[in-house]
């Protein structure tokens, strides 16, 4: 330890002669010191480790259980009562619908939210109140938004086990991630390019538009990608709107084949996701049926890598010509 | 120096500010703006010379709670720019600003010239064009990059992106320009074309440059003023001020006592 009664370190004058001793002592100091930096970036690699050979540990073990069912037909069939020509289509048609419905919900809406707090919202006691509201949002346990659109979507307001409830409760359960997001990346643009926009005449939408939005779109991009693979893989409020376990159709295409080429039947029909087809066969006596399960598990987890890479390559790609 | 136009373009009466922590930052400005004259603005840290500034283009106005009392009259026209009517977006669109810190957008060097004509609503490209390649001119930058109109502000050297953002505050034609600090992150000789630059743009309009560097003042201004604790201590001409101060304080603030 550097300690006090160590005088000749600190007046270099006081002796000449003494002048190797002081350097070999600022020597073990600097050596004692670097050991406690060895040490922490020790720990941090471990916990580091720790985390990502979890992960890595339930991904390999999710392929080894489920990777033969990974071919073609697995995401072509519909479920079956014999597992081993049960498939994942209506799911994942499933879940790209109603994640198509949750984007559309969550994307505008939340990005609106976060500029308007950002950039307009007066900063007052009212404000905070939002904000700290918002922020606790983020932590609600999700089968509560569950219990909410039951009552809201599904009853209330009369959407039935649909896919737009779906979608929708699942954009309001990503809602919080999307505004956090949004208002950090715009709180990251310097004043100083703010004030030089309103320092040409531009008028405060002139500075959203063409610079607040244009030069946060990274981050927000990220927070949407984030919010996103957070809702693909949400179970617990889908299963208490009552999405259905076991579907043999497709809902109907959004892209029709004669005039006007889109329709909105789909919104209504019913559905299953991911999760829940997996959920479904987890819960399965037959051991073959935790095979498709396991193989489920393993794309789940793909896709959201995917997305998860997706926005950090964004993030890297956008900020890479912005530098402050 | 010469004694010929006196025309006042701009002057505070009785300018007070206040920050929306209380802080009297100006107290009682009186002081004209000559037309095609630089005006210096000096003091210590703290003195409020940049508060005085950003009144002229009402930058105060952005944070929510300050206050200002008092006026800042524009001529020929006898507009009060800090009056409640008056928009302070109009104000901007007659007196522009370069900053301490270059500061282009994360644009390209063309569109950073060319934005404040599009805040304008400027849309035929031809007068675009135009402009940017005039104010890039005049901001003794094109020749430098004619060639790469196109890229990214950021690749450009510190002292070629601060000739930017008088390029951008040039574009538009303004009456007077704001200059606060606008060298104080550039080494010499970018400080020095920036410092010729700005004798030169004297010609075209009003300028109101706030500097912590006394021998700067010296250099490139016709009127300086010396500001204390938010009281305008001092204002006359700059040979004046710098060769026989009449206050106290200025003359301890020149030769390096205090400050």
């Amino acid at each position: 330890m550097l300690t006090m009664d160590k005088q000749n370190l600190i007046p270099a004058s006081s002796a000449k002669a003494s002048g190797m001793d002081d350097l070999q002592e600022v020597r073990a100091m600097i050596r004692r010191h670097k050991r406690k930096d060895i040490l922490f970036a020790s720990i941090g690699l471990l916990a580091l480790m720790f985390a990502l050979l979890t992960l890595l540990t339930l991904f390999i073990d999710l392929v080894m259980d489920g990777y033969q069912r990974f071919n073609m037909e697995f995401l072509s069939e519909f479920p079956s009562r014999r597992a081993a020509h049960a498939g994942l289509l209506s799911a994942w048609v499933g879940s790209l619908l109603v994640m198509l419905v949750t984007f559309l919900a969550a994307v505008p809406m939340g990005v609106a939210a976060g500029l308007y707090l950002e950039e307009y919202a007066p900063k007052n006691w009212f404000s905070d109140l939002i904000e700290i509201n918002v922020t606790n949002l983020a932590g609600v346990p999700s089968i509560v938004y569950g219990l909410l659109a039951l009552g809201l979507f599904v009853y209330g307001l009369g959407f039935g086990q649909s896919i737009l409830t779906a979608g929708l409760t699942l954009g309001l359960l990503i809602l919080p991630i999307i505004i956090v997001s949004t208002r950090e990346a715009i709180r990251a643009i310097p004043a100083a390019i703010r004030e030089a926009a309103y320092a040409v005449g531009a008028t405060k939408w002139q500075v959203v538009k063409d610079h607040v939005l244009k030069y946060s779109q990274g981050g927000i991009l990220t927070g949407v990608i984030i919010g996103m693979a957070r809702a693909l893989g949400e179970t617990a409020p889908i299963i208490t709107i009552g999405a259905l376990t076991f579907i043999a159709f497709l809902p109907p295409s959004p892209i029709g084949t004669e005039a006007p080429f889109i329709n909105f039947e789909w919104l209504s029909s019913g559905f299953t996701v991911l999760p829940i087809q997996m959920f479904n066969w987890l819960s399965r006596p037959d051991h073959a049926f935790h095979i498709n399960a396991a193989a489920t598990g393993a794309i789940i987890i793909l896709v959201t890598l995917l997305m998860n890479g997706t926005a950090i390559w964004l993030r890297y790609k956008i900020r890479k010509n912005i530098k402050w | 120096m010469d004694q010929a136009s006196h025309t006042v373009k701009a002057e505070s009466r009785n300018l007070n500010f206040y920050y929306s922590n209380g802080a009297h930052a100006l107290k009682g400005i009186h002081m004209p703006l000559y037309e095609n004259k630089i005006t210096a603005l000096i003091g210590p840290s703290g003195c409020g010379k940049s508060t005085f500034l950003r009144c002229f283009n009402r930058m105060h106005d952005l944070y929510p709670g300050n206050r200002y009392d008092g006026q800042i009259v524009m001529h020929p026209d006898n507009t009060n720019i800090l009056a409640d009517g008056v928009d302070p977006i109009e104000v901007r669109m007659r007196i522009s600003m370069v900053f301490q810190k270059p500061n282009p957008f994360p644009k390209s060097i063309y569109e950073n010239v060319a934005y404040g004509l599009r805040v304008r609503g400027g849309k035929n490209k031809k007068v675009i064009d135009d402009k940017v390649e005039q104010a890039l001119r005049g901001a003794a930058l094109w020749d430098e990059v004619k060639d790469r109109l196109d890229d990214l502000a950021f690749n450009l050297s510190g002292g070629q992106q601060q000739r930017l953002c008088i390029a951008r505050a040039l574009a538009t034609d303004p009456e007077i320009m704001l200059f606060d600090e606008p060298t104080s992150a550039l080494d010499p000789i970018a400080t020095a074309s920036i410092e010729e630059l700005m004798t030169e743009l004297r010609n075209k309009l009003t300028i109101l440059v706030v500097t912590h560097n006394m021998q700067q003042a010296a250099r490139v201004s016709d009127y300086t003023a010396y500001m204390y604790l938010g009281d305008l201590v001092e204002f006359s001409k700059t040979d004046d001020i710098f060769i026989k101060p009449k206050d106290k304080r200025t003359e301890d603030y020149i030769t390096g006592r205090i400050g």
